[in-house]
C-alpha cells in the first residue's frame, strides 16, 4: 500500500540517544510507524541500545500499547472503562464483532480493520465511546457502532 | 468594547465538533465587517461538562452556550452586544434557561482551585497563565528556602491526589533529608483509572500549573531532573505539555539558572506504555528507566532510593496543580477548605448513571448525596439509585444507605472504598453489582504485572468464580472461597495495587450479598444485566406489530405477522438488546 511512505527503521532509532532508558520510547515509536513490532525491528533496536532481545522482548509483550502483530489499517477501539461499561459497552462491542466478522484482537482478512477493547480513554462523560481509527464517537446507541464501521469502510473504500 | 468567546477544546468537545465551531467562528468574524466589537476567539481546555459540549463562553458576559454547532456560530455573534441566544442556554432543573455558570446547577455548587484556569485560559499561551497569576508561586518559592517551601505545604495538608492519599509535605520532607548528588521530581501522568478523567484535563486545559508545581516541588527537594510520565494515549495532553515545558524554559522557569536564583531544574516528558500497574509509583520508576514496569518490595522507599536508585519523589498531576495555589496563597487559605484530615477542595469524574456527567471541583466533605442529586441531578429514566463506585478498579462501592456520609480520604476507606484518583461512578437498579466485581476483576487480572502469586493467580481464580456466578453457574461455597482468596490477595501481595485489587469484591460481598445470592440460588440476575440469566420478551397488549424489532434483530430471532404480536425466540436470541431500545412503544421487557 503505502510501504514506501514509511520511514526505514535507522530513521527511527536515530531520533533517540544509545541509552537503555529510551528503549520503551523507541518501541512505540515503532509500533506507530509499522503498526506492530517485527522480529527484525527488535533485533536492530537490541543491537543499538546494546540490549539483550529477550528484554525488549519482555517489554514488547508486557505494555498494552505494543503489539507483535500487525494490526488493521483503522482499529477501532471499544471503550470499557467503567463508565461505558455500565452504560452498555459490551453490546457495542458485541455489534462491532457483528459487523465485522471478527473478534476483539483480530484483524479482518483485508487487513483494513482490527477491533480493541480498551480501558478508558478519559471520555467518561460521554459513555460509552468508541474510537474508529483517530475519531472519537460519544454517546454511541446501541445499532450506531454497525454505522460507524459502514461509514469508516466508505471510507476507506474511497482512498483506495 | 471587546468580548472575549471561549471555545471549549477539550478532547470531549473536540469529538463534538468544537473545531470546525472555532473555524466558523474565526471565518465569520474575519469577514463580518458591520461588527463593532472586537471580539477574540479562543480555544480553551476542558469545561467539565463534556456531554453538554462543545461549550462556548462569552466574557466579560459570563454567558456560556452549551451544544453549540457552527450553524449556531452566525446567531451568537448577531447578539453579542444585548440578550443571550436563549435556546442555547442551559435549562435547569425547574426548566429556566440560565445565563451563567453561576446559575448552572452543574457549576454553582464547585469551587477551583486545581482546575482555577482550566476552560479559562488558552493552554498553548504561557502569556495567559502569567496573567492569571500563574509563576507566582514559583517565585514566591525561589524567594525563600526549600525548607520554608516544604512548612508551606505542610501547612496546607495537602494529600496526595493519586490514589493513597499521603501527605505530600511530608513526601517532599523525607526526600528533603535524604542525602545525595542526584534527585529526581517525577510527576504522575498516567491516569489508567476507568472512569477517571481529571488529570487528563488539567494536562490539556492548564498544563503549566502541573510544570509549576513539578518546579517548585523540585526546589523543595533538591531535584535537578524531572520527569512527566504521561499515557500515550493523551495525545493533546502531551502536545500541550510539551509546549508548557518549551515555553517555560525559554521564560527562564526551566533551565540552568531558574529566575536568576541559580537553581538549575530541566524536565522532559516520558510517555506511558498503556500499564496500570505503571501508575504504582516503583514500577513507574522501572518503565522511566526503559525497562519492564514491575514493582518492587519498598523496604526502601522512593524518597530515599528511586529513579536510578536516587531519592525521588513522585507526585500526581492534580497534587502539583495545586501547588502554585498554595505556594501563592500561603497554606493556611488550602487548609481552611475540606474536613479535619483532607484539606482542600478535590476534582471528581461524575460519570456514568447521573443526569449530569463531568468534571467538578468541590471541597473534600462534600456529601454523596449532594454530588450525585444536587450536581449531577440525579438519575435519569426515572430509575432507582443504587449505589456508587469510588476510587476505580482499587476502590469499593458505597450504598444507598451511606449517601449522607462526608466524603474525604479517611471515611472512604473507613467504609471499605477509597478516594483513589476521583472516580465517582454512579449505579442505578440496572447495574448488576457482581457483574460490576466482575468487571473489575477482569480488568485487574488482565492488568496484574504478575510478579507476585496472591496478585496474579489469585484474582483469575476470583474471576473464575465470578464469571460462574454471572452465568448462574455459581454455589453458595463460592462466596467463602471468593471471600477467602481476596483476603489472601489483600494480605500478601507484593504492591498496593494487589493489596487493594480485592476491594471491588469485598466491598459488593459486604453491601450487596443479596445479589450475589439471586445469581447463585434463584439463577435471577435481579438487574437484568447478566446476559446469560436474563431473557427478552414482547408484552402483547403494548406490542403493536410494527416489525421495527424483527427489522433491527441481528439474528432473525424475532418473527411475527401484521396485527398479532411478535414473538422473541429465545433459542436463537443473542440478547443484545437491540430490540429493546428501538422498541417505539416500550413493549419488550428484561426478565
Amino acid at each position: 500500500m503505502e510501504e514506501e511512505n514509511k520511514k526505514g527503521i535507522q530513521e527511527v532509532l536515530d531520533e533517540y540517544p544509545k541509552e537503555q532508558r529510551h528503549a520503551l520510547a523507541i518501541l512505540q515509536s515503532v509500533q506507530k510507524e509499522y503498526g506492530f513490532i517485527s522480529p527484525n525491528s527488535l533485533m536492530a533496536i537490541s543491537q543499538y541500545l546494546e540490549t539483550p532481545i529477550s528484554e525488549l522482548f519482555s517489554i514488547a509483550t508486557f505494555y498494552k500499547a505494543l503489539s507483535l502483530t500487525k494490526k488493521g489499517k483503522i482499529v477501532i477501539k471499544v471503550c470499557d472503562g467503567t463508565a461505558c461499561h455500565i452504560r452498555g459497552s459490551a453490546q457495542i462491542l458485541e455489534e462491532c464483532k457483528r459487523a465485522l466478522q471478527i473478534n476483539e484482537g483480530e484483524t479482518t482478512p483485508d487487513g483494513l480493520f482490527s477491533i480493541e477493547v480498551v480501558n478508558c480513554v478519559g471520555s467518561c462523560a460521554m459513555a460509552p465511546v468508541v474510537i474508529c481509527g483517530e475519531e472519537y464517537h460519544g454517546n454511541v446507541q446501541i445499532g450506531q457502532a454497525a454505522e460507524i464501521i459502514d461509514q469508516a469502510k466508505g471510507g476507506v473504500g474511497n482512498h483506495e | 468594547m471587546s468580548k472575549e468567546i471561549l471555545v471549549c477544546c477539550g478532547t470531549g468537545c473536540i469529538a463534538k465538533g468544537s473545531q470546525s465551531v472555532v473555524e466558523e467562528f474565526q471565518k465569520k468574524l474575519s469577514d463580518g465587517k458591520d461588527i463593532k466589537i472586537t471580539p477574540y476567539v479562543k480555544k480553551v481546555g476542558c469545561n467539565g461538562f463534556c456531554e453538554n459540549g462543545p461549550i462556548v463562553t462569552i466574557l466579560p458576559d459570563h454567558i456560556t452556550y452549551y451544544k453549540v454547532a457552527p450553524k449556531d456560530v452566525e446567531e451568537i455573534i448577531g447578539n453579542l452586544g444585548d440578550t443571550p441566544v436563549e435556546r442555547l442556554l442551559y435549562q435547569d432543573d425547574k426548566g429556566n434557561r440560565v445565563r451563567s455558570r453561576e446559575e448552572n446547577p452543574f457549576y454553582a455548587p464547585q469551587y477551583k482551585i486545581a482546575l482555577r484556569n482550566t476552560g479559562l485560559i488558552d493552554p498553548g499561551n504561557i502569556e495567559e497563565y502569567i496573567k492569571a497569576g500563574g509563576y507566582t508561586g514559583l517565585k514566591n518559592a525561589l524567594q525563600t528556602s526549600p525548607e520554608q517551601v516544604i512548612r508551606q505545604v505542610e501547612k496546607s495538608g495537602i494529600r496526595g491526589r493519586g490514589g493513597g492519599g499521603f501527605s505530600t509535605g511530608r513526601k517532599w520532607r523525607s526526600c528533603y533529608e535524604a542525602s545525595a548528588d542526584r534527585k529526581y521530581m517525577l510527576c504522575n501522568g498516567d491516569e489508567g483509572d476507568p472512569g477517571a478523567f481529571m488529570d487528563r484535563s488539567i494536562m490539556e486545559g492548564d498544563p503549566h500549573s502541573v510544570v509549576e508545581g513539578l518546579i517548585i516541588g523540585a526546589y523543595a527537594i533538591g531535584a535537578s531532573q524531572g520527569y512527566l510520565y504521561i499515557r500515550d494515549e493523551y495525545e493533546l495532553a502531551l502536545r500541550h505539555v510539551q509546549r508548557a515545558i518549551e515555553d517555560a524554559r525559554k521564560k527562564g522557569y526551566l533551565g540552568k539558572n531558574i529566575l536568576g536564583s541559580g537553581f538549575a531544574f530541566d524536565c522532559e516528558i516520558v510517555r506511558g506504555g498503556g500499564a496500570f500497574v505503571c501508575g504504582e509509583s516503583s514500577a513507574l520508576m522501572a518503565s522511566i528507566e526503559g525497562k519492564v514496569g514491575e514493582p518492587r518490595v519498598k523496604y526502601i522507599r522512593s524518597v530515599v532510593k528511586g529513579l536510578f536508585d536516587q531519592p525521588t519523589v513522585l507526585n500526581n498531576v492534580e497534587t502539583l496543580a495545586n501547588i502554585p495555589y498554595i505556594l501563592t496563597h500561603g497554606g493556611e487559605v488550602f487548609a481552611k477548605m475540606g474536613t479535619e484530615g483532607s484539606k482542600g477542595t478535590k476534582v471528581f469524574s461524575l460519570v456514568g448513571k447521573v443526569n449530569r456527567t463531568g468534571l467538578v471541583e468541590v471541597p473534600m466533605g462534600i456529601t454523596l448525596r449532594e454530588l450525585v442529586f444536587q450536581i449531577g441531578g440525579g438519575i435519569p429514566g426515572n430509575k432507582a439509585f443504587k449505589a456508587v463506585q469510588t476510587g476505580g478498579p482499587s476502590g469499593g462501592c458505597i450504598p444507598e444507605s451511606l449517601l449522607d456520609l462526608p466524603i474525604d480520604f479517611d471515611t472512604l476507606k473507613e467504609k471499605g472504598s477509597m478516594m483513589g484518583s476521583g472516580g465517582v461512578i454512579v449505579m442505578d437498579e440496572t447495574t448488576c453489582m457482581v457483574d460490576l466485581a466482575r468487571y473489575y476483576i477482569k480488568f485487574l487480572s488482565e492488568e496484574s504485572c504478575g510478579k507476585c502469586t496472591p496478585c496474579r493467580e489469585g484474582l483469575r481464580h476470583m474471576l473464575d468464580i465470578l464469571t460462574r456466578i454471572c452465568e448462574g453457574k455459581g454455589e453458595l461455597e463460592d462466596l467463602d472461597l471468593l471471600e477467602e482468596l481476596a483476603i489472601t490477595a489483600t494480605k500478601a501481595s507484593l504492591c498496593e495495587l494487589g493489596r487493594t485489587a480485592a476491594n471491588p469484591v469485598l466491598s459488593t460481598l459486604h453491601y450487596f450479598r443479596g445479589e450475589y445470592e439471586a445469581h447463585i440460588i434463584n439463577k435471577r440476575c435481579p438487574a437484568g444485566a447478566c446476559r446469560e440469566l436474563i431473557r427478552f420478551t414482547i408484552l402483547e397488549e403494548d406490542c403493536k406489530s410494527c416489525g421495527i424489532c424483527a427489522k433491527h434483530c441481528p439474528v432473525s430471532a424475532i418473527t411475527g405477522e401484521l396485527k398479532k404480536p411478535y414473538t422473541i425466540h429465545q433459542d436463537i436470541c443473542i440478547r443484545c438488546g437491540n430490540c429493546k431500545v428501538k422498541c417505539p412503544f416500550g413493549a419488550i421487557y428484561v426478565e
